[in-house]
């Protein structure tokens, strides 16, 4: 029978955050032992049949209290600022990242490589490349978990959420399903598989995917009739649409946003949201006709547009 | 603590048996006299009564938890029944056990006597409360009898409001009512406390008990008509199709996180601000000794019911809340773990130079203190950004506020209810089983849930039916630990009982203590006091010397 106390580390995170986890230990032990220590000693001194020296001291109260008030503020800011550094990491993907998207759905996790690939409940990725998930639920609130890289992020329906991680070993590690979903909550389980590049590269071309993920976009975009407006000369007037993601777009309203992910589902979504400046409102809703993975497919053909064409 | 009776010269009961009129004989033995009562000793003893009964129904569906997760394969019981189970174990502890549990049950009977009161401010609202709290609790059971909700305690959207199909509406509208007997008793309470002190009893005269109940009433009228208005909106949603939670009906589902965790988070301290009110009473009793930092223990108590209000994001870490809101509300959590600190190093610096007595009550005050401080650290831990986005939503959180939920509030409740069963019921228990069972309840829940904290590390999610199978030995050490706290828990249900009829009878003061409620008899008159105490005197006034006689049942 086996006790395992750490779960296997499959980043750099997870060392960090182990680090942080076992001084946070080292901490608890040492509060333990300061008021457990003294309060069992006291316990046995003054026990009531317990001869002992009884008569009442006067203590510096106020001293005292400001120093048990004092050292554990500054020891509790040291620990929150170092947790604090770490979750900076966590959150913010770096830059050069391999996209996959991840829809979560009772119960299951679908999942869309840019080359075309799609899978269910496993997660291929190639080892010492960053990976950034870009999620999101076609249904109820999940959470993508994968214990040994010591990350989750919640996965909302209505919102692109996003988690990174760079495996550092081939293997096959867990991914659960950390936030309550309904009925098969716990079996909403499934398996990153790190290989590497070369095995990675193998297995892509294996999955024989139709087109890449753009492509399917651009078919979409064709079949929607999206084109029919955003293309060459058309009755509507709309904008183009090409190199549009990553830059700011000005609207009616005077704001300028960025077009990341979120613009542009919303803007497929709720055109009339967000009205981009010099247009009007003539964009009909996508809301009822695209599902999750084909908003996902048009957004990788308007990121690739600008970039390829 | 009052001029009316010197301490010393009780008379030991079983020499001097004497009737005397009590709030049990006067009014009546009726069913009517006591569903009727105005009376806040009688009115504590019926939240008593219920309390019990949702406990257990409530234990029943945690020991069936227990059982399903001693194998990973989800094997007794189906997952729609797993998940009605802990949702039925959640909603019933929280709302229908743990809130009610220090301040209805034992701040409903002592408050008014730790002021030298008659009664509370007002005793008919106290009832009605009553009223309202069952009328959610039989709600939420209707719901349960009925096939359940399968949403958690939680109830998040759009679960709740759109995907669950069970009795969401009926679970919710049972918290909901129950709410409104929770805003009244915190209004009531507030209102006794300021106008109903016995001439002299100042604001730095009051046991610590009481401020604490003021902290915790002050949460309770402000936080819970959020939980209230939070829950009719999801229900409107679910009901209705008002979009204001579901992202389909153009609502947004993380909102209703904060909502529901902008009354959550204070409620946790509404679990947990009256137990550590107890522990102050029961420390210096038992140590005779003046408890050490009055002022700060007090204050730390306004803190955390201040603080509680601003931490409720910590939550949400990775719930895709702004990383900097997730910057501030970790600060402002490690901010409230101070006062809490505070407490613990002052109750421990209390048995400095005391005289300490190893009666029950204060072995349930010692596994507070031990158990409150591994739940207190452990949620520095979760209040750690970089940790919380690994811990969130596994057994280590099941571990955290367990730790601090039962370990510290139903340790202090269970040490309360010992501290003042003679004064309730006239009856000692018996001292040796009393002790006995503080000790097995310590092991038991030690045992079922410091394994927790390590299966939740190593990545178990919960809410789990199935588990991976490297879990597994931490779960059968949870169950076992569960069977060895139920018999914890069972012991003093059945010597209570028995304490009834056959305990010996109570004098007015069996632990020499100061505070008002010692001074008039045990059971107190209907009216509380034969004459209306004056206090002069500082509270805690103990010493140490010379060895007192506790007396024990
Ligand atoms: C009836 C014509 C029409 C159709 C069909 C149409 N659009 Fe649009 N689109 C517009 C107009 C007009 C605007 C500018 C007004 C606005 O922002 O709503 C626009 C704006 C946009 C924007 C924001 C562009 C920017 O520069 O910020 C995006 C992205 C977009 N459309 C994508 C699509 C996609 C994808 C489809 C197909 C699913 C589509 N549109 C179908 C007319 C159309
Ligand atoms: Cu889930
Ligand atoms: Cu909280």
């Amino acid at each position: 029978m086996t006790f395992p106390v750490f779960p296997h580390q499959a980043s750099r995170i997870a060392i960090e955050t182990d680090r942080i986890y076992l001084g946070l230990l080292c901490l608890s032990v040492a509060v333990c032992l300061v008021v457990f220590v003294p309060m069992i000693f006291f316990l046995f001194k003054y026990r009531s049949t317990h001869p002992a020296d009884r008569t009442p001291r006067r203590l510096p109260q106020n001293k005292i209290e400001i120093t048990w008030t004092l050292i554990p503020l500054f020891v509790f800011m040291a620990f929150y600022a170092w947790a604090a550094r770490q979750y900076f990491e966590i959150e913010r993907p770096p830059p050069d990242a391999r996209n996959i998207n991840v829809i979560g759905k009772q119960w299951m996790w679908k999942i869309q490589h840019p080359e075309g690939n799609r899978e269910i409940n496993e997660l291929h990725v190639p080892v010492g490349r960053i990976v950034k998930l870009t999620m999101t639920s076609q249904d109820v609130i999940h959470s993508f978990f994968l214990p040994e890289f010591r990350i989750k992020q919640d996965v909302v329906p209505g919102r692109y959420t996003a988690e990174w991680f760079k495996a550092e070993n081939i293997g096959t590690y867990n991914i659960f399903c950390s936030e309550y979903c309904g009925t098969s909550h716990s079996k909403m389980i499934g398996h990153v598989i790190v290989m590497s590049p070369a095995d990675y590269q193998t297995w892509l071309i294996r999955g024989q995917p139709g087109s890449t993920l753009a492509q399917s976009g651009g078919r979409l975009f064709l079949e929607l009739g999206c084109s029919g407006c955003h293309i060459g000369p058309s009755i509507v007037r709309a904008p183009p649409l090409d190199g549009v993601f990553g830059k700011p777009v000005p609207l009616t309203t005077g704001d300028v946003v960025l077009a990341d992910e979120a613009y542009l589902r919303d803007s497929i979504l709720f055109p009339a949201k967000q009205i981009v400046a010099g247009y009007t409102n003539d964009m009909p809703t996508f809301a009822a006709k695209v599902s999750e993975e084909e908003l996902l497919e048009l957004i990788a053909y308007l990121k690739s547009l600008g970039t390829t064409q | 603590m009052i001029t009316a009776v010197p301490q010393t010269d009780i008379p030991r009961p079983s020499l001097a048996p004497r009737r005397l009129s009590n709030y049990f004989e006067e009014g009546g033995r009726t069913l009517a006299s006591w569903l009727l009562t105005t009376d806040h000793k009688r009115i504590g003893l019926l939240y008593l009564y219920s309390i019990i009964v949702y406990f257990i129904i409530a234990a029943f569906a945690a020991a069936l938890i227990r059982i399903e997760l001693i194998t990973p394969a989800g094997d007794l019981v189906t997952s729609e029944t797993y998940n009605k189970l802990f949702t039925i174990h959640g909603t019933l502890m929280v709302w229908f056990f743990l809130i009610p549990s220090v301040p209805a049950v034992l701040g409903n009977f002592v408050l008014p006597l730790m002021l030298g009161a008659r009664d509370v401010a007002f005793p008919k609202l106290n009832l009605l409360s009553w009223y309202l709290f069952n009328l959610g609790g039989l709600m939420a059971l209707y719901a349960v009898a009925f096939g359940g909700a399968d949403t958690g305690w939680t109830f998040y959207t759009p679960y709740s409001s759109t995907y669950s199909h069970s009795h969401v509406v009926t679970m919710a509208a049972g918290v909901f009512i129950a709410g409104f007997g929770s805003i009244l008793t915190g209004l009531n309470f507030i209102i006794t406390i300021h106008k109903m002190r016995a001439p002299g009893l100042t604001w730095f005269r009051l046991p610590l008990f009481v401020w604490s109940l003021y902290s915790t009433s002050v949460i309770l009228v402000l936080a819970t008509p959020v939980l209230a208005m939070t829950l009719a909106l999801m229900s409107l949603e679910r009901i209705w199709g008002l979009g204001v939670f579901d992202p389909k009906l153009g609502g947004d589902p993380v909102l209703f996180q904060h909502l529901f965790w902008f009354y959550s988070h204070p409620a946790v301290y509404i679990m947990i601000l009256p137990g550590m009110g107890v522990v102050s009473e029961l420390i210096p009793c038992f140590s005779r000794k003046p408890i050490f930092g009055y002022h700060f223990i007090a204050f730390s108590s306004v803190a955390i019911a201040v603080l509680g209000f601003l931490v409720w994001g910590h939550h949400m870490f990775v719930s895709s809340e702004s990383i900097y809101a997730g910057l501030v509300f970790s600060l402002l959590s490690y901010l409230v773990a101070v006062p809490s600190a505070i407490k613990v190093f002052n109750w421990t610096m209390t048995m400095y130079r005391g005289r300490i007595y190893l009666s029950t009550p204060f072995l349930y005050a010692l596994g507070f203190i031990g158990l409150f401080t591994i739940g207190g650290l452990t949620g520095l831990f979760l209040a750690a950004l970089g940790v919380d986005v690994h811990v969130h939503g596994t057994y280590f959180i099941i571990a955290h506020f367990h730790y601090i939920m039962v370990g510290g509030m139903v340790t202090a409740f269970m040490g309360g209810l010992h501290y003042w069963w003679p004064k309730i019921t006239g009856r000692l228990y018996p001292e040796n089983l009393g002790r006995l069972a503080a000790l097995i309840m310590f092991i038991g829940f030690n045992l079922t849930f410091f394994p927790q904290f390590v299966v939740g590390y190593l990545g178990m999610p919960r809410r789990y039916h199935s588990y991976a199978p490297e879990f597994q030995i931490y779960n059968v050490l949870s169950t076992a630990g569960a069977s060895i706290l139920g018999i914890g828990y069972l012991l003093p249900l059945i010597y209570f009982i028995w304490s009834l009829k056959h305990g010996r009878r109570a004098p007015s003061n069996p632990w020499k203590a100061t505070g008002l409620e010692w001074q008039t008899s045990s059971p107190p008159p209907k009216h509380n006091f034969h004459e209306t105490p004056v206090v002069t005197e500082e509270p805690y006034q103990y010493s140490p010397v010379p060895e007192q006689r506790l007396i024990y049942g």
